[in-house]
């Protein structure tokens, strides 16, 4: 690991002056920020400590519930707000590494994380995410956990995060503060498809620093689920995952909202599957339908062909669990 | 002696004499020790799997804060034993000693500086240019050019062929990725040469004994001269077995710093440099007549070695010997690759053949429309087919029997798919397990104090099993004195020899030993008087202690019986009809290993061997990217291992009769055969639950998709 200078600026405005400076980088759980540096994928100079800032509400706002960046994963996932009125983005979380990491894990950490492409890690390979121009490893290679929506010929990693594959179908958004003030950032417009620049995993501009999310209310606390498909029980990244919502009048789907995980180079919300959800019974049919609309357009790479069949799968499943089927 | 009972309570038994220092940290590993001048090294890897290395830029490294050395092959001090193999052995490949590469990660440097994260940074700035040659890493790829290893065994019994002309026959390949040891400690060495000629370490190994003779043959100085401890072993599975180069590269390093280096192995270099269960195809075709007796079999195997080192294992063996069949023949080949040597690790061999045979045996059953446990009946056997030598001791039966009940073996259905819970599809499996029962020659010095301390000694290591909290008990039951006067020192060159700790031997070969040094002295205080009161008839006879030195060795017993240790594992499993998930929901485990010494250590023992089990079935991989030879996977987040929820409820029981021939205390090893079958039994119990049989390992999800039965 490269010497690096550590500093942790008494307040926001001083923060947000420090990472303007070239070379700094945030450090907040430091899960995965620790790791990069030790694997020599990342190494910035300095490191600026946010975890003291008072970025850890979770409270209800005007039309929806307010997400500091800085609330722990762990802590978000037991929260009672959330566990009643957003109990899907609770599950997501649980789905998510182990209690160990989510009791360090931040919230802004967590939609910033990086992909687990094994070639992205290993500094001796090509990766154009980590090295624009040197080719991309995974394809031909091992993509086994690779994407098969959105990916380019330049990138097929996907965005490993559970808690953004529910913030994207729950409609929430980024609130982000930079020397310029704060913005908002719809979350489906956060992260970046790969295209020609996979080295940009998302928006957010350089200097600028999460405050927190923000979700709408709505009516899906009763039927939501969240599904993740993995290669053991826990502490796994996702095959794939479903993030499954749906408001309900009898047995008629009157809402829905459903997004995947483990499929893309973000979070991947199905709009048209949801669009053929609306309106129709409660029945394996409907669901059976909308999940092959979901997964039209996908692409696989030879180790994730499985996808093509784990996918429509796992999306019949999670809106069977989330409407009560099962 | 207790006797042959299988009521062993599964709360009985001591707990470990060294529990309370593993759990509170105060038990020393070989990387704890604190050494006077330590500085520390850090391990450079190739990155390409063959070739040549053209140039090497060290000139940063060197210049960075802190760094004492950087040790290539350009300036490394030469190896004594290195230089006398004149023709390239096939063995371990000797480290800085040429610019051939021969597999990815192979150590190309090592960087020395007065700290660890100093040493880690400088060798991040080693750079290396290389020739690259065509490299070969996927064994599917190279089945033809496969040969059978110096100490060849092909072997034939009756009409190999017969198998072809049976009613009902089985024929099917089978895969084997390979699967890296991972124990919870790094290897890790302190060495320090205390003399021109002199060497001291902490190292992590298994054999104290044997690391010493290697380290003594290598720099070419009298045995007696190396001093290895290695007190505390956190696991090894198999990858401690022997010297590994980077155990060489510490002591060359601290030749040229002149001070004591610590060198401990990054998780990776665990994955690449340390062997690992090699990855093996296997082909097996068995023939039987309609009411199930086996006509022949035949089983082939080809597992992968290094371009440097003929490393076999054998696992078709086990078809020679596992049941009564006339007609058999068996191979064990291996194919050449640009990788790292494999190594032993639990269950070699007989982990791999056993999940090939035992799935087969399987699909027989589904064929013949017979229970897998009839069928297992209907082949037993008492004698082993393969020598006509009496079993010393052979109660798999009784394994069978008490298994099936533990495990609700008659809730079963026989039909695929057919049976559900709560929306899952439930299977049952059942896999045998067997390995050799060995008793290698092991000397132990036992000394009684007149303050009624009993000090046992010798040279064993204790990679976890609970070798000393055995040989305590072993000793405390033996003489009829309480544990807490029993102390066992091991882990010390310096001690009585002893072997290995691997494949299952030290209960029988170290506990004998224990025994017999505990009869003699017995006998000894006979002759003081007529008391169990030892410490006061010493007292009585002036005598500050008692002691006797026991060589012990197996006899003319090994000629008359063929010894093994048996065992069966069940499993229920679940598997989801819709994602292929599969979920453990419970496991059995039956040992057929004699008397059972030390019942709390003996049941941990199943209990992880059944968790590796799980693994192997269910999870473990490790995968290379063939364009580069390279690892992908090599760390433990994405090579994955069962975590607690992974993990059912595993019930380990024991046949618990003594093996009278084999040794005196009618132990037998049961480190193997907790994890050997239990792969096997999985797929066996997902085929039951859905019908899909799976054959090359791990399975996955992905595995399980598109032929799932349909669940109302
Ligand atoms: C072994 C392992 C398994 C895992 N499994 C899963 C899993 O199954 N599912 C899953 O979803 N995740 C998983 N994770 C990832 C884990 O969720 C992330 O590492 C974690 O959420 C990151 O949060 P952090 O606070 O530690 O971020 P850090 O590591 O501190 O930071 C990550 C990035 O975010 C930036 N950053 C942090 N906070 C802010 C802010 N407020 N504003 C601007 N930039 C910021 C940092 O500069 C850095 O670039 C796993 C991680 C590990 C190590």
């Amino acid at each position: 690991m490269k010497q690096f200078q550590y500093s942790r600026p008494a307040t926001q405005q001083a923060v947000i002056d420090a990472i303007n400076k070239p070379g700094a980088k945030i450090i907040a759980g430091g899960t995965n920020l620790v790791d990069l540096m030790k694997r020599g994928v990342t190494a910035p100079d300095k490191l600026i400590d946010i975890n003291h800032l008072p970025l850890k509400n979770i409270a209800p706002v005007k039309g929806g519930l307010h997400i500091g960046a800085l609330a722990l994963n762990s802590v978000v996932s037991e929260n009672k707000l959330v566990v009643a009125q957003q109990p899907l983005l609770s599950m997501a979380l649980k789905a998510g590494a182990s209690p160990q990491l989510r009791n360090m894990a931040t919230v802004g950490g967590n939609i910033l994380q990086r992909t687990r492409c094994a070639y992205f890690y290993d500094t001796t390979m090509p990766c154009n995410k980590r090295e624009p121009g040197s080719g991309c490893g995974a394809i031909g290679g091992y993509n086994r956990m690779h994407a098969i929506f959105g990916a380019s010929d330049k990138c097929i990693a996907v965005h490993p995060s559970d808690m953004c594959v529910a913030l994207v179908a729950l409609d929430a958004t980024v609130i982000v503060q930079s020397k310029k003030g704060t913005r908002r950032i719809p979350f489906a417009d956060f992260h970046r498809l790969p295209g020609e620049h996979p080295d940009l995993d998302n928006n957010l501009a350089a200097g600028e620093l999460i405050l927190g999310v923000e979700i709408p209310d709505n009516n899906f606390a009763k039927n939501s689920y969240y599904l993740k498909i993995r290669d053991r029980q826990s502490y796994a990244f996702a095959l794939v995952s479903v993030a499954a919502s749906l408001e309900l009048e009898g047995n008629t789907i009157k809402n829905a909202r459903l997004a995947m995980g483990g499929v893309a180079h973000k979070p991947w919300r199905l709009v048209e599957a949801e669009k053929a959800l609306i309106g129709k019974p409660v029945s394996a049919e409907t669901f059976n339908i909308a999940a092959q609309i979901a997964i039209q357009g996908a692409k696989t790479y030879g180790g994730n062909d499985f996808k093509l069949k784990l996918a429509p799968a796992t999306i019949t499943e999670a809106l069977k669990h989330a409407s009560g089927l099962v | 002696m207790r006797t042959g009972s299988n009521s062993i309570p599964s709360s009985g038994g001591m707990s470990r004499v060294d529990g309370r220092l593993k759990v509170t940290g105060a038990a020393k590993y070989s990387a704890e020790y604190e050494v006077k001048g330590l500085t520390y090294g850090v391990l450079v890897g190739s990155t390409i799997a063959k070739g040549t290395i053209k140039s090497i830029d060290i000139k940063r490294a060197e210049r960075a804060p802190g760094v004492l050395a950087v040790i290539t092959h350009l300036n490394s001090p030469k190896v004594p034993g290195y230089q006398s193999a004149t023709n390239t052995p096939k063995g371990q490949i000797r480290i800085f000693y040429d610019n051939k590469v021969v597999y990815n990660g192979q150590p190309i440097a090592l960087v020395i500086a007065n700290t660890f994260e100093r040493a880690l940074y400088a060798a991040s700035l080693v750079t290396a240019q290389y020739n690259n040659g065509e490299h070969q890493t996927r064994l599917t790829d190279n089945l033809q050019a496969a040969f059978s290893p110096k100490d060849d065994n092909e072997y034939k019994r009756g009409d190999p062929d017969a198998w072809r002309s049976a009613p009902v026959k089985v024929e099917q390949e089978y895969l084997l990725p390979s699967e890296v040891h991972n124990p919870m400690e790094m290897h890790a060495i302190i060495a320090r040469w205390d003399a021109e000629d002199k060497i001291t370490v902490w190292d992590k190994t298994q054999g104290v004994k044997d690391t010493q003779t290697n380290i003594a043959l290598t720099f070419k100085i009298p045995t007696e001269n190396v001093q290895v401890n290695s007190r505390f072993v956190g696991g090894a599975f198999g990858n401690a077995l022997q010297v590994w180069p980077h155990e060489i590269a510490a002591l060359i390093g601290a030749k040229v710093v002149k001070r004591p280096v610590k060198l401990v192995l990054s998780r990776t270099d665990m994955f690449t440099s340390v062997g690992y269960r090699p990855h093996t195809w296997q082909k097996i075709a068995i023939g039987a007549t309609a009411d199930g007796k086996l006509v022949g079999i035949n089983h082939h195997a080809v597992g992968q070695t290094s371009a440097y080192e003929d490393f076999a294992e054998a696992p078709a063996d086990v078809s020679r010997q596992l049941y009564a069949c006339a007609n058999v023949a068996t191979s064990n080949k291996i194919a050449s690759l640009d990788i790292g040597s494999p190594v032993w690790m639990r269950g070699p061999g007989y982990a791999t053949g056993c999940f090939a045979l035992e799935s087969a045996l399987d699909e027989l059953s589904y064929q013949l429309n017979i229970d897998p446990i009839e069928l297992r009946m209907r082949n037993y056997t008492d004698v082993d087919p393969e020598s006509g030598k009496a079993f010393s001791g052979k109660f798999l039966n009784d394994a069978y029997k008490l298994g099936a009940d533990d495990i609700g073996w008659s809730n079963r259905s026989s039909k695929p798919g057919s049976l559900t819970k709560d929306g899952w599809l439930v299977g049952y499996g059942m896999a045998g397990g067997v390995f050799v029962a060995d008793r290698e020659p092991a000397t132990v010095r036992a000394t009684f104090t007149d303050g009624g301390k009993l000090i046992m000694q010798t040279a064993v290591s204790d990679i976890g099993p609970g070798t000393a909290t055995a040989m305590v008990a072993l000793a405390a039951d033996t003489l009829g004195i309480t544990a807490e006067n029993i102390r066992f020192d091991m882990g010390d060159s310096s001690l009585p020899p002893a072997p290995q700790q691997g494949g299952s031997t030290i209960m029988s070969s170290v506990g004998s030993a224990v025994f017999l040094a505990c009869k003699q002295l017995m006998e000894k205080f006979k002759a003081l008087g007529d008391s169990s009161d030892y410490a006061q008839l010493l007292k009585q006879n002036k005598l500050p202690k008692l002691e006797v030195l026991i060589d012990s060795k197996a006899g003319t017993e090994v000629d008359k019986y063929a010894m093994y240790s048996w065992s069966v594992h069940y499993v229920v499993v679940h598997v989801h009809p819709v994602t292929g998930v599969v979920k453990m929901e419970k496991v059995t485990c039956v040992a057929d290993s004699g008397r059972i010494i030390s019942p709390k250590t003996a049941r941990s023992q199943i209990i992880g061997g059944a968790i590796m089990g799980i693994g192997m079935a269910l999870m473990e991989e490790a995968v290379i990217d063939h364009r580069y030879g390279r690892l992908m996977n090599a760390n433990l987040g994405d090579y994955h291992v069962p975590v607690n929820a992974d993990i059912p409820q595993i019930n380990a029981l024991f046949v618990n009769k003594a093996d009278t021939n084999i040794n005196p205390i009618g132990a037998k090893g049961m480190g193997e055969i907790a994890l050997i079958g239990m792969a096997g039994a999985v797929a066996n119990a997902v085929y039951n639950a859905t019908g899909i049989r799976v054959r090359d390992l791990p399975i996955t999800p992905d595995k399980m998709l598109g032929a799932l039965p349909h669940v109302a």
